[in-house]
């Protein structure tokens, strides 16, 4: 039996210095969890009578332990988990010692819940995870140890549970802890200690056992209190995501937010990770007067000592050390959703206080948590783990998660039920170039344009092939130079000849054609012009992407609708007639679809209308929004 | 060895671990009071209520004037300091609230210069709803969750802060720190969103509105700690002083007014006796104590031996009443 005077670990610490960790408990169902918290907390902090009152009283309508108080019982906390006998939910359960206070999600055995067991690991420190001694590691445990490893938890506790009914054997604990041990080698756990207890018995749980003198180790409450755990977000390099600007009247601008990680002291050097704009602190404001430095974790408002822009979504760090700012990379997802994830499909992203729409690209595979090989996959399923490719309507600004917790986690949030779709974790920029941080430039897109006395703005022609998109994008840039306007024209066939001229036509070509020329569309309309693209462009999600590159209502999306018999039938170019033929393969409108515009600013139904009467209609309404802009 | 398994080990008995001292808890105040534990607690709940503030539109504050309430104004007019915190506070009154409550409302508000909105269900007292003869639960549903309901509606707040804590009772232990609410403000426990880092999803669909906690992980001992770490102003009637009580089913009710229905036999005696938490006074239970302090309160809540929601009529009667509470729409 537990041995009842064995000192507490620190009895004379006062509540000054308590400190907290948080911690998750997994193991698979009937391994014991509940009963282990609910031993912990009991033996810990001394049940509370009404507790107990109530505690006999469930006991005897639901509990499974015959005459016993059933510790579970303190923690399953809804109607329908009782029925069931069964933890559905992630319920959170705090207890302290002098030394520290303790924050335990007690997360599901179930396989069915993956997701909620991510969502206790996502804040939580260090993982008990339970094994029973009788049964070993089993599927569960491996893929419990697989999702506390890539959430990030560093620091994992393996409790042998109900080592009373194996007899307290030292052989079949250490078969468990060398099982254990050798799985968990590629998992990257900065600390892994076994323990052998009894949650029913309290053996090894706040006290040390009598009946196990083979075990020289801690109880478990005792490596709780006392493991270090927190340790890495501070010595990270500064990041400062700004969650709200404080503008109480015209003298104040404070930028508030929680220290991601690093520290932050005034007249520190930092830099606006987006714009590259340079500043450095100026005061850290507190209610409780100017604090001289704020370290990760705190929650703070900063002032800068130079008038930038700085927005919520913004990430402040330091200059010496940046994160990666892309709209392109990969991530481990995990999937959260009853709907599969599909490779297509738009999302919006939420990252430290960015949120912005998403698109899911390749999801390159999937990761089997018992082997932890991964294997190829196209779809994801709920409870999934997976790799992806994703691709954000704007810039953000993140770390490597296995660098940063906190700057490399995200959630998807699906668009249409606005569930949480994913929980996500950054790998890597997929920039080829990754050490490139943006400069501020001195010349700014608007001084451009005032110089050209212009709106720039980009008006990008979609349309099968033969429907006459450049036809009528000729003409426009022709009435619009002889408005005096500045204009540059960009032909899809024509940069197929330069800069596209290692493209195919398969759909990835196709998409990165279309990407390009929407880079190239930018640069012309930051340079003041007014740029006439024309492109089959086939799909919505590259020219919804396009379109993300300038400011709102400055793309006119313009639908240049021809009926397929009617392009097949001009057909300019005889590719319709070497498609026949099979000269030409991949034919949009032919062989491949054509999404037309969701959501055009102007529909040209050249059927109806000639290539001048077309032109005129863009014309006119380039001449309306830059009107309506007052240039 | 051989010797039968106890019913609970040895060490969870009362006095076998020692227990902590109270000699040693800290008087220092300010901020360099704060243990790291505190510290870490008071930067969730500021960040929380900064991530309401920047996402939603028009959050309100429902403020009950409890010792929970008042934490998460104090953590309000840090997180927006040096601007007050910009949204109201909004008071489901009752008609039966004690009247040293209503007095430390009008004079915080008045004192922070918040805008105070005050609702509660007119129609219901007309009709002769009292909790002297409305079952408990019905009562509570027709003088707190349905007024607070209307409040959210006829003002179109679409976030409203609450000071639920999770270690209060067990369906809140599940409870999420953004808790989504669909229309007619239904709490689905089956159907929550999973809530990642500090990641919160925000999205509401029309008609949604959302429910926040910043306290969630607090615990009663650390709202006391805090308190009286960051000196925090409370209403007297959290500590001990002789009041007038009325022993019943084993309570001790405090006679506030005139309307007290006395049963056959009661009689008022005066007992030295303060609140674990203020609800409607005829139903709110009082506990027999000396301590006329914090640090009393603190002392005495290390020795305690019943979880705080034992002294609330409204929540003793059913097995996992609050979730039902809850699902309808209360807090």
């Amino acid at each position: 039996m537990p041995d009842a005077l064995a000192p507490p670990a620190n009895d004379a610490l006062p509540l000054q210095s308590r400190s907290e960790l948080r911690f998750l408990t997994c193991g698979s169902v009937d391994d014991g969890k509940s009963t282990l918290i609910g031993r912990l907390i009991a033996d810990a902090s001394g049940l509370l009578d009404d507790q107990v009152a109530s505690l006999k009283d469930d006991s005897r309508r639901f509990g499974t332990t015959d005459d016993e108080f059933d510790f579970a019982l303190l923690l399953d906390g809804l109607e329908a988990e009782r029925e069931q006998g069964i933890t559905i939910d992630v319920a959170y359960r705090f207890f302290a010692t002098p030394r520290r206070a303790f924050v335990v999600a007690d997360t599901p055995g179930h396989r069915q819940y993956t997701r909620n067991m991510a969502t206790g690991a996502s804040n939580a420190e260090l993982a008990v995870l339970l094994v029973d001694a009788r049964k070993g590691l089993v599927e569960q445990t491996r893929r419990h140890a697989a999702i506390v490893s890539l959430l990030g938890i560093r620091h994992v506790a393996l409790a042998v549970n109900k080592i009373d009914l194996v007899d307290f054997s030292e052989a079949r604990f250490r078969e468990i802890e060398a099982a254990f041990a050798s799985f968990a080698a590629p998992l990257a756990f900065h600390s892994v200690i076994a323990i052998p207890v009894s949650a029913r018995l309290g053996d090894n749980v706040a006290a040390r056992s009598t009946r196990m003198p083979w075990y020289a180790g801690t109880a478990l409450l005792a490596h709780l209190e006392t493991v270090e755990t927190g340790l890495d977000a501070e010595e990270a390099p500064l990041r400062f995501p700004v969650q709200w600007v404080n503008r109480p009247d015209g003298d104040f601008r404070g930028f508030t937010g929680t220290v991601a990680s690093g520290r932050l002291a005034v007249g520190d050097r930092i830099v606006v990770a987006a714009s590259g704009k340079p500043s450095s602190v100026a005061r850290i404001v507190s209610f409780d007067g100017d604090l001289p430095v704020a370290v990760a974790g705190r929650s703070v408002t900063l002032t800068l000592a130079d008038e930038i822009d700085v927005i919520r979504g913004d990430v402040l760090a330091d200059p010496r050390h940046r994160p990666t700012v892309t709209r392109r990379f990969s991530a481990d997802l995990v999937w959260m959703d009853e709907t599969a994830a599909l490779a297509g499909k738009r999302f919006l992203l939420k990252i430290g206080t960015s949120t912005v729409p998403v698109t899911l690209g390749r999801i390159a595979d999937t990761l089997d948590v018992e082997s932890l090989r991964r294997a190829p996959a196209g779809e994801l399923a709920l409870n999934a783990i997976g790799r992806v490719e994703l691709e954000t309507a704007q810039l953000v600004t993140f770390d490597p998660y296995a660098e940063n917790r906190q700057t490399g986690a995200f959630i998807l949030i699906d668009r249409a039920t606005l569930r949480t779709a994913a929980a996500g974790m950054v790998v890597e920029s997929l920039d080829a170039a990754s050490d490139v941080h943006r400069h501020a430039e001195t010349v700014t897109p608007a001084l451009r344009a005032e110089i050209k006395a212009q709106l720039p703005l980009v008006v990008w022609l979609t349309g099968l092939p033969g429907s006459g998109k450049s036809t009528i994008a000729n003409i426009v840039e022709r009435k619009l130079v002889a408005l005096g306007r500045q204009t540059m024209l960009l032909d899809g066939d024509n940069l197929r000849q330069g800069l596209n001229a290692d493209l195919g036509f398969d759909e990835a070509s196709r998409s990165e054609n279309v990407r390009r020329v929407g880079e190239v569309a930018k640069l012309m309309a930051d340079a003041g012009l007014i740029a006439i693209v024309a492109l089959v462009s086939p799909f919505q999600a590259d020219r919804t992407r396009a379109a993300a590159l300038l400011p709102e209502g400055r793309f006119l999306e313009i639908f240049v609708d021809t009926p397929l018999d009617v392009c097949q039938q001009r057909d300019p170019k005889g590719l319709y007639a070497k498609a026949e033929s099979g000269k030409v393969v991949n034919l949009t409108g032919r062989d491949q679809p054509y999404e037309p515009p969701e959501d055009p600013t102007l529909v040209l139904q050249t059927a109806e209308l000639s290539p001048e009467e077309a032109a005129d209609r863009i014309v006119e309404l380039v001449l309306a929004r830059i009107g309506a802009a007052g240039s | 060895m051989s010797s039968p398994a106890p019913l609970v080990s040895p060490n969870a008995q009362p006095n076998a671990r020692p227990r902590e001292n109270h000699q040693t808890i800290p008087v220092p105040r300010g901020r360099s009071g704060l243990s790291p534990h505190l510290q870490r607690l008071e930067d969730e709940a500021i960040h929380i209520l900064r991530e309401v503030v920047a996402e939603f539109r028009k959050p309100v504050m429902l403020y009950s004037v409890g010792k929970d309430s008042s934490v998460m104004l104090h953590l309000a007019r840090k997180a927006f300091y040096p601007a007050p915190p910009p949204f109201p506070l909004l008071h489901i009154a009752t008609g039966w609230d004690f009247r040293a409550l209503l007095d430390h409302r009008d004079r915080t508000a008045r004192k922070y210069g918040m805008e105070l909105l005050v609702h509660g269900n007119e129609g219901a007292t007309r009709d002769g709803v009292t909790p002297f003869e409305t079952e408990t639960g019905e009562y509570s549903r027709l003088m707190l969750t349905e007024p607070l309901k209307d409040a959210l509606d006829q003002h179109g707040f679409d976030a409203a802060f609450g000071g639920g804590r999770r270690d209060e009772e067990k369906s809140r232990a599940k409870e999420r720190i953004f808790s989504h609410r669909s229309a007619g403000h239904v709490w689905d426990p089956r159907n929550q969103r999973p809530e990642l880092w500090r990641l919160f999803n925000t999205r509401l669909a029309p008609g949604d509105t959302m429910r926040v906690f910043p306290l969630s992980n607090w615990t009663e001992l650390d709202v006391w700690t805090y308190i009286q770490t960051e000196a925090i102003p409370i209403v007297p009637l959290y500590l001990a002083a002789e009041r007038w009580v009325v022993e019943r089913d084993g309570a001790l009710i405090a006679v506030d007014d005139e309307r007290m229905r006395f049963r056959d036999g009661e009689m008022t005696v005066k007992r030295r006796v303060r609140f674990r938490t203020l609800g409607c006074w005829p139903l709110t239970g009082a506990i027999s104590s000396k301590a006329d302090d914090v640090a009393g309160v603190i002392a005495e809540l290390l020795d305690a031996r019943s979880s705080e929601r034992q002294g609330r009529l409204v929540d003793g009667a059913l097995q996992a009443s609050m979730e039902r509470k809850k699902r309808e729409g209360y807090f």
